[in-house]
């Protein structure tokens, strides 16, 4: 890690990186990163020292599902905890994002008041960031098929965040459940530990990875007649367990070998409406939980392991965070609320409209699968912004084929007719096709009051859904900079 | 604007009907979806699903084989439908592949049609040459060979083809693929960075009744002239000609997905690359 001398006017990076915010919010510029780019230019030391003073370090949260909520959810319990966190707000997930957030919290003499930082950073920008700051922990989620115009493929990605396990100097979780993910154990050095987060069997098959994706293709079968598609979920152990494993590059971490099953700190044992159980140490904790959807309860599991490792459960005593016991964190984890978009539900005119964030295959799947079919009225969204992907190939790759005994009752966005295509050839019943969002919104929560509506968005498309249904109703600041 | 459609229920899985002609004979087409487990990235998965429902809408009856390494090759085949992978994908098939590169050049010769994106595409080729010089051959269907680059060609693209008229889709790819003199490619793409190999405007390639093509999108959804172009020539090699059969339900429905694929196009052509 190269250390940064510091330069002669560090002393008051934090005055002028302040100036330049606040004149930067003053003119209108908006972006949020615009005062962290300064920043980097005039004292590119900034970000490892603020943060190297902090007692308890930094957690890096990464993956491609999920980093808002389960940064959101580390955060929220480390501060239940009596901790004092500071964590990046949604969204500036790059490194100029910390370093602007940064510059809102440090005070003029560039100190940080907090024991601890967690932050969530896109793959592609934990590597830059590890490179100026060895996190202690950091917890890597999974890999999967998203935003690849970006990253180039998923291998990819993976290499991506060894670099980050390489770089952790106290504790790694990983997913165990990712077989790409629990591979960069390998890359662990040495002194570092590694725990993993994982499922129980039952569960196991609700989370197919991108691989699984058309294992359900047994071989050499004749499916003339088979109404299901193509991307139907089989189960993981199929996956995990099999020859599946990529032939190992040179200096590549092995996969797990067939029929190994790793130990896990925590595992998400079962999940109910609200209510949920978590396995740790051979103990079992039953919750109630005010998350949605069963994707968010194991993000809720990879979020106990790091709080575990900060806290030094787990036979580690004596470090900071106090002496809290596995029921108190569970109890933190129960009063964890959905982040922006991840399954908040905004009231109109007494229907609840939950705002589902979907942006790749296997969230799309998960989502679906979370809710029974036959309860609500649905609705898709699809844009093609720069931050949804431009590319609507991934569509093909979800299947949807369990929305055919209710249909959907309205598509919108710029690629509504992309999506009402893809419905179409899922045999999918479609309402009705409106790429105008607002227009499209007003027609949606009109029909039938009483049945609960859910809505599936891309990332842009959701801010869009958002401000609609906001003048409809009263809804909350979306807290997100842009 | 707005559009209602109703009546969307699945034909192809209700009750077979389009699968026995006037005579109540059946006609099948065996379909070979080539490795779906480990070249099927980027939506390739749609291009079978479309076929599939078209066949049915024709009133012949899909037989979906899917053949992954090691699985038995299937005794008929009337088309061929390949995807793009990874590296890691395209390395894993190798072997496998490379003990069906007879059968499979028996099979072009022999006018199967077949679709290959992307991944597939190279490998029907002669080479391919990663950044790092390392060389993974092909079969040699098409010639054409391709070298790994450090540019990725990404986004939108709309190309042009006299048959086909304007294909729509979206490339993905850092290999940069050349023709051979006198090779056929699928279509021209204008400006530069773009198609084959950013420099001489062709893209994919052609050669008997087999298309290569980087286009994802996936491609046939919303190219139902090229899935209409696969099934005939299948249909007309299995049974001597092309003749739909189809009840006025499935005209209809036909008639309803061309129109959203109609408007799919359109919007999808307009979008920045």
């Amino acid at each position: 890690m190269p250390t940064t001398k510091k330069p002669w006017n560090a002393f008051a990076t934090p005055t002028i990186g302040k100036a330049v915010r606040g004149l930067s919010r003053l003119l209108r510029h908006g972006g949020s990163a615009f005062p962290g780019k300064v920043v980097e230019a005039i004292d590119p030391g900034f970000l490892a020292r603020t943060l190297g003073r902090l007692p308890q370090g930094v957690v890096l949260v990464s993956g491609t599902n999920g980093k808002t909520t389960t940064t959101r959810m580390v955060a929220s319990m480390l501060r239940d905890l009596g901790l004092r966190v500071f964590t990046n707000p949604t969204g500036s997930n790059f490194t100029r994002g910390v370093v602007s957030a940064l510059l809102t919290e440090v005070s003029a003499g560039g100190r940080l008041d907090a024991d601890i930082a967690v932050l969530e950073l896109d793959e592609a920008y934990a590597v830059h960031f590890v490179k100026q700051v060895k996190p202690r922990y950091a917890l890597l989620l999974n890999v999967m098929r998203d935003q690849l115009d970006r990253f180039g493929e998923i291998d990819n990605t993976a290499r991506l965040l060894g670099h980050v396990a390489e770089a952790t100097t106290g504790t790694v979780v990983l997913n165990r459940e990712d077989r790409r993910i629990a591979a960069l154990a390998g890359l662990v050095p040495e002194g570092t530990q590694v725990r993993y987060f994982g499922l129980s069997d039952d569960l196991r098959s609700l989370f197919p990875s991108d691989d699984e994706m058309h294992d359900g293709e047994t071989a050499g079968q004749t499916r003339a007649d088979d109404g299901a598609s193509g991307a139907a979920a089989s189960s993981v152990d199929g996956a995990a367990q099999s020859e599946d494993a990529p032939r190992p590059a040179a200096g590549q971490p092995q996969p797990d070998a067939p029929g190994s099953r790793r130990q896990a700190d925590v595992v998400l044992a079962s999940a109910g409406d609200h209510e949920a159980s978590f396995v740790m140490d051979g103990e079992e904790f039953d919750t109630t939980v005010r998350l949605e959807g069963v994707y968010n309860l194991f993000n809720a599991a990879a979020a106990l392991a790091v709080v575990r490792a900060v806290t030094g459960r787990r036979g580690e005593p004596g470090k900071a965070g106090g002496d809290a016991d596995d029921q108190a964190l569970v109890r933190a984890v129960s009063r964890v609320t959905p982040a922006f978009g991840r399954g908040e539900v905004i009231t109109v005119s007494g229907t609840p409209v939950e705002l589902l964030l979907v942006k790749n295959p296997m969230g799309f799947r998960l989502s679906l699968a979370s809710f029974a079919p036959g309860s609500h009225e649905t609705m898709i969204v699809i844009n093609d912004e720069y931050a949804d992907g431009r590319d609507m190939s991934w569509l093909w790759d979800v299947d949807f084929t369990s929305l055919r005994a209710t249909g959907v009752r309205q598509v919108s966005g710029v690629r509504a007719w992309d999506m009402a295509l893809r419905l179409e050839y899922d045999g999918v019943e479609v309402g009705r096709v409106d790429p105008d969002i607002p227009a499209a919104v007003r027609a949606f929560v009109d029909v039938d009051p009483a049945v609960p509506k859910h809505i599936y968005c891309t990332y842009t498309s959701m801010l869009q859904v958002r401000a609609a249904l906001g003048r409809l109703t009263q809804v909350a600041d979306a807290g997100v900079g842009r | 604007m707005t559009q209602r459609t109703q009546g969307t229920k699945p034909m192809d899985e209700a009750n077979g009907a389009g699968q026995a002609g006037p005579l109540g004979q059946s006609r099948p087409i065996d379909v070979v979806s080539l490795y779906p487990k480990d070249m099927n990235i980027y939506g390739d998965w749609g291009n079978v699903l479309t076929i599939r429902r078209r066949l049915k809408l024709y009133g012949y009856e899909p037989r979906i084989h899917t053949y992954n390494q090691g699985d038995p090759w299937p005794e008929q085949v009337d088309m061929v439908l390949g995807g793009g992978g990874q590296d890691s994908g395209q390395e894993k098939i190798s072997d496998d592949f490379f003990k069906r590169a007879d059968t499979l050049r028996a099979l072009v010769a022999d006018d199967v049609p077949m679709l290959m994106i992307c991944g597939m595409y190279q490998l029907f080729g002669e080479y391919f040459e990663t950044i790092d010089g390392t060389r993974l051959d092909g079969i040699g269907v098409f010639g054409v060979y391709t070298e790994g680059r450090e540019q990725r060609m990404i986004g939108n693209l709309v190309e042009h083809s006299d048959q086909f008229g304007d294909i729509i889709g979206y490339e993905n790819h850092s290999g940069q693929t050349f023709l051979r003199d006198g090779v056929e490619p699928l279509g021209h793409v204008e400006g530069e960075g773009r198609g084959n190999n950013g420099e001489d405007g062709t893209e994919g390639a052609r050669v008997h009744n087999v298309i290569g093509t980087y286009m994802h999108g996936s491609l046939l959804p919303k190219n139902p002239k090229i899935s209409d172009f696969l099934i005939a020539a299948a249909a007309t090699r299995r049974y001597g000609e092309f003749r739909p059969w189809q009840e006025e339900g499935q005209k209809a429905e036909l008639a309803r997905i061309d129109e959203t694929a109609a408007n799919a196009r359109r919007v999808a052509a307009s979008r920045p690359r």
